[in-house]
């Protein structure tokens, strides 16, 4: 359905190419006191991408702020071309790069549809066929023909998702556009996307959302610094992504304020693998004195994808000895969901930092091999053990 | 079975790094047409909307405009009108002037204007600067009605030709439109300069074309020159159409129909040229 034969897009930043108007043009080509910048810093945002979806396929993008997963979508969406490779397309592709592509703030709803599933692609006779679902889908019935800047922000984004739900295109390119909506309109879209996949079309779907990632596609591809890191079933890119590479599982060698104080790695201690979703969290901190230490703080925080605190826990080691020491730190039950998080890391001695960071070590808990959906009930049953699970246990080596 | 698969393969699109010049897809074009209609449709809706006058400003503006000429260059400037009331005469080089200017505007800023949409959906790029000139073609239609009414005031009488050179004519400065727009567009996307100087070009363009004078007024020596402006050709047809007297276009109206021709070929071919990188640099 669709093939990508080493695709490379580049971009060049910086000197002398890009000109916003006439006069820097001329400027450049005839100024004789501006030397011509240094070569035009030549950036690969994608290189050497090869890879083949096929028909029904919903296949998961990820990868980091920057590691081509937007520009890959724009090439397959034909927004731009790409510097080589080639790739081949078998169907009409649509692409949701953003939500509302297309509204105009003065027009009424009703001519927002059609205006929208025109730009989305949708020929009139099919948007006259969905429309009834469609705005029953939106649930804006009464607003129909008022002009669109006067909706509500919610209103906005559930008529431009419910005409995007609506698109049938062979192939279809999803980017972060689930990022916004209510919970519950973000998993009606979900589920949508997925119904797509089942009915035969392929999907390209790119989310920082592991856990919807998850939900909906069975194979996955990462994305690192342009290039293909991993192409394969959906659990295993998702772990490699959260665990196998660089800041994953482990954090080496971490800067802190006091020479004589060195963090060596703060890592899993399951061989640096991060845990289902119901399972005790246990890390480990291994320091290196050039001195003994008294009364040294340490807080441990652990933020959700939101960057919100979700978990803090705090503790304080009397004596540390000169020289290599390990910390154990166990979060028995910490009910968090399953998600992408990050381990906070605070580092004290009376008011005197020695270290903080809020993204030390990101990890995700997968929901991977839990078949109980009773997550309610377990709640209920531990509830009086939450008190502890605040606390933490912490213990010296 | 592997080879229907493989003849299948072969009509799937293929995406490649742009070389050189391409031809502009007609084909494409037309898939697309009825994304080009709902652009054109949006703008004439969103231009009426919330406006007390609403499609009353498509007569105002062109009626405002010829009784000042008529008044200025017919009257005090006593500017001769081929034999046919200054009024009359003046409106109809005025309509197809004004749609082609505003054409033109609209067609310069149209793809800075849309850049929503050309770095999130694909579709044929030239469909932007198209559409522009779409919305003023409405406002042509509607203003027509003037020059109908002037035409029985005056007791102008059309000849028979005027059936199928009018539409000719009209199609003709749709199209150098088209040619024009799409050339000064792409440009615009480059050097924001573009749209600073259409102005002051369409004001040169005006008067270096035959609306508030007659091309008689000339000398035949310099006919040939003046017919180098598409516009040329164009009004003076329209009005041996529309009123009969003058001097029919002769010689000139090659030299107006060949520039034409080489003015859309080039707008197209550069516009088709520098598409493929406007999402990365609009």
């Amino acid at each position: 359905m669709l093939e990508v034969e080493s695709i490379g897009k580049l971009y060049r930043l910086g000197g002398g190419v890009r000109h916003d108007t006439l006069r820097d043009a001329l400027a450049h080509r005839f100024g004789r006191g501006r030397a011509r910048s240094a070569d035009p810093e030549d950036f690969w945002a994608l290189r050497n991408v090869s890879f083949a979806v096929a028909e029904g396929e919903v296949v998961g993008v990820v990868g980091r702020n920057g590691a081509g997963k937007s520009t890959l979508l724009k090439l397959l969406a034909r927004i731009t071309a790409p510097t080589e490779g080639r790739i081949r397309l078998g169907g009409r592709v649509a692409s949701l790069l953003e939500v509302g592509t297309g509204f105009h703030p003065e027009l009424s709803g009703r001519e927002n549809i059609f205006m929208n599933g025109a730009v989305l692609g949708m020929t009139r006779r099919e948007i006259s066929a969905r429309f009834d679902s469609i705005v029953e889908f939106a649930e804006i019935e009464r607003f129909l023909d008022t002009p669109i800047k006067r909706y509500s922000s919610g209103m906005y984004v559930r008529l431009a998702f419910a005409v995007a739900a609506h698109l049938e295109p062979e192939i279809l390119l999803v980017d972060e556009v689930l990022a916004v909506g209510d919970a519950e309109f973000q998993k009606k879209c979900l589920g949508r996307i997925a119904g797509v996949g089942r009915s035969g079309r392929t999907v390209l779907f790119v989310s920082h959302n592991l856990a919807a990632i998850q939900q909906v596609t069975t194979r996955c591809m990462l994305l690192e610094k342009g290039e293909l890191a991993c192409d394969g079933a959906t659990p295993d890119v998702v772990a490699a992504y959260i665990g196998g590479h660089g800041r994953g599982a482990v954090a080496d060698d971490l800067a802190t304020q006091h020479p004589d104080f060195h963090i060596h790695s703060v890592r899993f201690d399951d061989e640096g693998r991060p845990p289902g979703f119901n399972q005790p969290l246990h890390f480990e901190l291994s320091l290196e004195l050039g001195r003994p230490f008294r009364t040294v703080g340490f807080e441990i925080g652990i933020h959700n994808s939101l960057g919100a605190r979700v978990l803090t826990s705090r503790y304080v080691v009397d004596q540390l000895d000169e020289g290599k020491t390990t910390l154990a730190i166990r979060i028995p039950d910490h009910h968090l969901a399953p998600g992408a998080y990050a381990l906070m890391l605070g580092i004290a001695r009376g008011t005197q930092a020695i270290y903080w960071a809020e993204n030390v070590l990101p990890f995700s808990l997968s929901d991977l091999g839990v078949t109980d959906p009773l997550i309610q009930p377990y709640l209920t049953q531990q509830r009086d053990r939450i008190g502890a699970f605040i606390a933490g246990r912490w213990e010296k080596r | 079975m592997a080879e229907s698969a493989d003849a299948r393969r072969a009509q799937w699109i293929l995406i490649e790094p742009p070389r050189g010049f391409a031809p502009v897809r007609l084909g494409e074009l037309w898939a697309y047409r009825e994304l080009l209609g709902f652009i054109a449709w949006r703008d004439v809706a969103v231009r009426y909307k919330q406006s007390a006058l609403g499609i009353l400003w498509a007569l105002l503006t062109p009626l405002v405009t010829v009784a000042i000429f008529t008044l200025i260059f017919g009257r005090v400037a006593q500017i001769p009108s081929d034999g046919v009331p200054y009024a009359v005469f003046c409106y109809a080089g005025l309509l197809p002037w004004l749609f082609f200017s505003q054409s033109v505007q609209r067609a310069t800023v149209s793809m800075v204007a849309e850049r929503n949409l050309l770095t999130k959906v694909y579709f044929p790029r030239l469909i932007v600067p198209i559409s522009a000139t779409l919305a003023p073609l409405v406002d042509f239609a509607i203003a027509s009605s003037i020059l109908a009414a002037l035409m029985v005031w005056y007791r102008v009488v059309p000849s028979a030709h005027a059936l199928y050179l009018v539409p000719l004519c009209i199609a003709w400065a749709w199209l150098v439109a088209v040619g024009v727009g799409a050339l000064l567009a792409a440009a615009n996307v480059y050097y924001r300069d573009v749209g600073q100087v259409i102005p002051f070009l369409l004001q040169v363009w005006m008067y270096a074309s035959p609306v508030v004078y007659p091309t008689s007024l000339l000398p035949s020596g310099l006919r040939w020159l003046h017919a180098l402006n598409p516009l040329v050709g164009i009004i003076d047809t329209l009005r041996f159409a529309l009123f009969t007297r003058g001097p029919a276009p002769g010689a000139a109206l090659f030299v107006s129909l060949s520039v034409s021709a080489a003015l859309v070929a080039i707008g197209l071919a550069c516009f088709a040229r520098m598409e493929r990188s406007f999402a990365d640099v609009v």
